[in-house]
């Protein structure tokens, strides 16, 4: 198939941008997007043009490090990274445009590649069980229903890509701090840091300009990992509650 | 060419620090004869990690707990991408949870008898020990693995050995072990005992007076050529798989630390040993850029077959049954579709070899849940394996449960690494190299959901109580970066980095990769033969050659350029290659994920020479265009006995 | 790039988004209590003059004499007035940020989830603002007056929806449908800001959210609408 690329070209944080057009031909339906771009940039590379930088790395879906937003959504067309979409999933002859996520918080680096290190804060701020090394008790001291677990397991799945906040209409961090709030809440390991954990980790990811909640759902709805929206709510009550006992 | 003409013998290399003595003991004997450091000098005494993965993060976060000066780098933007993420099925671990008869001594004996007796001792049976401690140290920073009702953790029975030890989080386990260690990571961050460098490529270790005193790093981001200094270097830079192009690695996976860390006197050991997965997703294209695993478990309940006749390119669900050919199951009857992994992979290999593989290339064959969905149902089938149905779909576009899958075998893990002693140091003073990076303990062949066992037994336990011997002669002399071995080191770099840039020839980097990969696997895959390796040396030398007068790589150094990373890694990958087929031409045996077509009994089966090639072959840089030196360590067997492997 | 590793220390959180969007909440279900009970009255239009504006008289002296004449409105008042004001500073404050927060905008949008009712909740809610100006200006002090002055409220009710003014009808019939937009997102996302919104239990708060935007739009849509075609004279 034959397709028109639109895609974001900046050569650096502080360049202004552009849009840029590429015409690609026997583009293979059973290609990856990413290898799509793959083929973009061999071609680019032998006609002097500087080929397209996207992050990438396990092609995947588990690593969180590509992501791009396609047509208008995050990750493109299919509930998926960016690098499990195919190009099955277009027609021939279509106009695709790319573009880096947009927020504040993940400024862009060149051309597709943003830095998402606000999350990696945020995690700082106290997305964490303090467990020094070796200090641990047997594995079976504490059991944990299952329900829990599994909760806790569903909220741990986050890959941290971005794609909620690249698709949240307020460029909000949300749906990737309360992730993490869930994951660790659920668990009686988390427990004795919960009430601090929350109210640090909202007050990091306030401090990274990301923008609040509107609970419309966006972010949820284009997670390649399916992180529950309910989370967010969890997250919203433990911080009330945390609030309400004096740790603000 | 004969062997002599491509390498030197040198003298046998030997593990001083493994204690003597009763194998339980060993390790508690080198914890209490190590040095210590007094909490309040910890502080003085610096450590650069490579790495960010299960062995990375985990020794980072252990060792800032502890109080170290860590800095910590990896190529990727953030600590938490690291490929131990990708890790599907599980980590061992000998609790005993299932009372099933399962022991340290037990996970010790498969691992080593899996190895295909070509690991040490000690240090396998130092891994089942610590083992257990891995999956308290989990649990309690918050891992959530798979529960039964009761609230206590399941176990599953994994890769053919007979107790459930496997812990596991769905089919996820590595991202959910790798996630504990990262957030361990950042909150030592936060507490400033470790400097986290994202999107750095480590690029030269600075040797000073024999000792590893730190590294060379590009920022990625602005080219910047940086000096670290510090006390010990630790490499936890994971496997070389990406030698072959193809892997089920990640596309950043790379050699060039430990290849680094290798021409500045590192041994290199066991260079061939590559684990081949038979359960991937066949190529597609010329246009793939890497292979996906699906999980092993699949062969449990769906039948491998190919075509009887050649070029049977008939709609699969059109051959009739008896003009299937179930090879395993015919080849072993004992085993059927569950013989070991080296195995299964060559049977598919020789298969289409013969012309009778399936899908684009001829390189594939079938997976067929028919006759399953037949016995237990289709929703029964889609309980189990319906995550893995859906990925196979996402990617072929093909409907699983209409259509028989196509798989097709796939570089995976790899074995060899740097050469280290029982303390995790390499032959450069100060250089440790933890997981996938070093060679240690998997031998000629990993088990299932044993790497992730392996990189954070060494992040979490063993370096922590090893490094501390060394730093305890520290912290050594101040250094800055006008001291001539980093001047020196920067050059080296530099003046690559320039070298690359002004080629301006007519292929790119990907072409030259991929044809090194195409070599690698037609010649130093599944099976090796003297005839081929001996003209895949050949091939790599002139390819190596070609690169370096004939590569393009378009920018500049003081940018973000993924093509000039790329050439980076690709040029040290043509030098690798050509040392992975000098170990695999030169050990004359069969073993593990090694197998030499002349090494092989008379059904076909590997063919082990203990007598001659029961040692681990390090092998030292020679100099640029000279024979590499092999040094041999010799290994001994005190508590399994050596036996040849049989899956009839 | 060298990370900067030292988080930043924000003092308190109860300047957080999320805080704000819990004042949002909490000021939302005072004002939804109030439409519905503000619907009732106005529903009462349809039992004739006598009882609207004996009900609206009657509200007056609600609680006297324990209170004031007047008091119980007033103290409505005031509740109200604050609840508009926090409604409206967290939406605001809400709003900046998240336009800050998304800097660069996209080239292309496509909405994968948001609803008609979450997409429009900014600007509803500044029609809703512009309405209630006019609306006590019409009503309740009628400054405004379209169809003539008139002490009685049900008059007044009856002089404003004549056909004739029928675009006072139409801002008033689209400014009702806003706020039906407004409530079915709102409480939804009021309760999930309040924590209340669990995987189980978002059909239920779904369901409850639509229910009172329906009741409460047809509610306030009758009066007018009965007015304006001569069923209440």
């Amino acid at each position: 198939m034959n397709i028109t690329l639109r895609v974001w070209r900046q050569k650096g944080r502080d360049d202004k941008g552009r849009m840029a057009s590429y015409e690609l031909t026997d583009v293979s339906p059973d290609m990856s997007f990413l290898e799509m771009l793959d083929v973009l940039n061999e071609k680019l590379t032998l006609e002097n043009e500087d080929p397209v930088a996207f992050d990438h790395d396990c092609r995947e879906g588990i690593c969180g490090a590509c992501g791009v937003v396609i047509d208008g959504e995050a990750h493109g067309p299919e509930t998926t990274t960016t690098c499990q979409l195919h190009m099955r999933s277009f027609n021939d002859g279509d106009t695709i445009t790319v573009e880096p996520w947009r927020a504040t918080a993940f400024p862009v680096v060149k051309d597709l590649v943003v830095d998402r290190g606000s999350f990696d804060r945020i995690i700082q701020a106290g997305g964490y069980i303090s467990a020094p090394t070796g200090t641990a008790p047997d594995a079976h001291a504490n059991p944990i229903p299952k329900p829990d677990a599994d909760r806790a397991f569903d909220a741990a799945t986050c890959i941290g890509c971005g794609a909620c906040v690249a698709a949240c209409p307020n460029a909000s961090g949300m749906l990737f701090t309360a992730a993490k709030v869930t994951h660790l809440g659920m668990l009686p390991q988390g427990q004795p840091e919960r009430d601090a954990r929350v109210v640090k980790m909202i007050n990091q990811h306030d401090e990274e300009d990301f923008g609040g909640c509107t609970n419309i759902g966006e972010c949820a709805a284009v997670c390649p990992k399916g992180i529950p929206l309910d989370t967010i709510s969890q997250l919203n009550r433990d911080l009330l509650g945390s609030l309400g006992r004096g740790n603000g | 060419m004969s062997e002599n003409d491509l390498y030197i013998e040198g003298a046998p290399v030997r593990d001083e620090k493994a204690p003597e003595g009763p194998i339980n003991e060993r390790w508690d004997k080198r914890r209490f004869s190590a040095k210590l450091v007094n909490p309040a000098n910890r502080r003085k005494l610096s450590v650069i990690i490579v790495g960010t993965g299960l062995a990375g993060a985990s020794a980072a976060a252990t060792l800032g707990e502890a109080g170290y000066n860590v800095t910590s780098f990896c190529y990727q933007d953030s600590p938490r991408r690291a490929h131990s993420i990708a890790a599907q099925g599980g980590i061992n671990a000998a609790k005993n949870y299932r009372n099933d008869g399962d022991s340290i001594h037990r996970l010790f004996y498969d691992t080593v008898k899996g190895g295909d007796f070509r690991s040490r001792e000690s240090n396998v049976y130092r891994l089942a020990q610590t083992s257990v401690e891995i999956i308290d140290q989990c649990v309690a920073q918050g891992v959530p693995f798979a529960r039964e009702y009761g609230g206590l953790l399941d176990n599953r029975s994994f890769g053919g050995v007979q107790v459930s030890r496997t812990f596991y989080a769905r089919g996820q386990t590595g991202q959910q072990l790798l996630i504990g260690a990262y957030q361990a990571l950042e909150r030592q961050i936060a507490a400033g005992t470790v400097t986290m460098n994202t999107r750095h490529e480590m690029l030269e270790v600075i040797v000073v007076d024999g000792k590893a005193r730190g590294i060379i790093a590009r920022d990625m981001v602005t080219g910047e050529i940086e000096t670290h200094f510090a006390d010990a270097v630790v490499l936890a830079t994971g496997g070389y798989g990406n030698v072959f192009f193809l892997s089920t690695n990640a596309m950043g996976c790379n050699v060039t630390a430990s290849w680094r860390a290798h021409r500045k006197g590192a041994l290199f050991a066991n260079p061939c040993y590559t684990q081949i997965h038979p359960t991937c997703i066949p190529v597609s294209g010329d246009y793939q850029s890497k292979l996906t695993l699906m999980s092993e478990s699949l062969r449990n309940d769906g039948r491998i077959w190919v075509p009887k006749e050649m070029g049977d390119d008939r709609d699969p669900r059109q051959i009739p049954e008896e003009e299937r050919d179930y090879y395993l199951e015919r080849i072993y009857p004992a085993f059927g579709n569950l013989v070991p992994r080296d195995i299964a992979s060559r049977a598919a290999k020789n298969v289409c070899d013969e012309g009778r593989g399936v899908g684009p290339g001829g390189l594939g064959v079938y997976l067929d849940f028919a006759d399953a969905i037949k016995r237990m149902g289709r929703s029964a089938v889609e309980a189990k394996y319906g995550n893995l149905f859906d990925m196979y779909q996402r990617i072929t576009g093909e409907n699983p449960y209409e259509v028989p899958m196509r798989i097709y075998p796939a570089v995976h893990y790899t074995m060899g690494g740097l050469w280290v002693d029982y303390d995790l140091q390499s032959t450069i003073p100060g250089l440790f190299v933890t997981g996938e990076a070093n060679f240690s303990d998997h031998g000629a062949n990993r088990l299932g959901a044993s790497a992730l066992m392996q990189g954070l037994a060494d992040g979490y336990f063993v370096l922590p109580n090893t490094i501390n011997d060394y730093l305890a002669d520290g912290p050594f002399e101040r250094l800055d970066e006008s001291h001539p071995d980093a001047v020196a080191a920067k050059e080296q770099v530099t003046s690559r980095i320039d070298k690359l840039l002004s080629i301006q020839g007519s292929r790119t980097v990907d072409s030259f990769h991929k044809e090194l990969g195409q070599i690698m696997w037609e010649y130093c895959g599944m099976e090796r033969s003297e005839e081929g390796l001996t003209k895949a040396i050949g091939r790599i030398r002139e390819l190596r050659a070609e690169f370096w007068r004939d590569v393009k790589v378009l920018g500049t150094n003081d940018e973000l350029n993924q093509a000039l990373e790329k050439a980076g890694r690709v040029a040290d990958f043509l030098e690798l290659g050509e040392l992975m087929c000098i170990d695999a031409l030169h050990r004359r045996e069969s073993c593990g994920g090694h197998f030499r077509a002349e090494s092989q009994t008379e059904d076909g089966e590997a063919l082990r020479h203990d007598d001659e090639f029961a040692y681990v072959a390090a092998w030292e840089f020679g100099g640029e265009d000279s024979k590499p030196v092999l040094h041999k360590e010799a290994l001994e067997y005190e508590y399994v006995e050596m036996k040849q492997r049989s899956y009839k | 790039m060298a990370n900067s590793t030292l988080t930043k220390k924000r003092s308190t959180a109860y300047g957080s988004t999320v805080a704000l969007k819990s004042a949002m909440a909490v000021s939302g279900v005072v004002l939804v209590l109030y439409l519905i009970a503000h619907m009732y009255g106005n529903l009462k239009v349809f039992a004739g003059q006598e009882a609207f504006d004996g009900y609206a008289e009657g509200l007056r002296d609600l609680g006297y004499p324990l209170l004031p004449h007047e008091g119980f409105l007033w103290i409505v008042r005031v509740v109200l007035l604050a609840s508009i004001l926090i409604h409206i500073y967290s939406a605001a404050v809400l709003t900046i940020r998240a336009r800050k927060a998304r800097g660069h905008r996209y080239a292309v949008t496509k909405r994968v989830q948001r609803s008609y009712a979450s997409y429009t909740m900014r600007w509803g809610g500044v029609l809703i603002a512009l309405f209630v100006v006019f609306h006590i200006l019409h009503l309740t002090t009628n400054t405004i007056a379209p169809g003539g002055k008139s002490d009685s409220a049900y008059e007044r009710l009856v002089n404003g929806f004549q056909p004739e003014y029928w675009y006072v009808t139409l801002f008033y019939v689209a400014s009702v449908i806003a706020v039906g937009f407004h409530l079915r997102h709102g409480i939804w996302s009021g309760m999930a800001t309040l924590g209340l919104n669990k995987a189980p239990r978002q059909g239920k708060i779904n369901g409850v959210a639509v229910a009172i935007a329906l009741i409460v739009t047809v509610g306030f849509l009758l009066p007018p609408m009965a007015v304006t075609f001569g069923l209440v004279s």
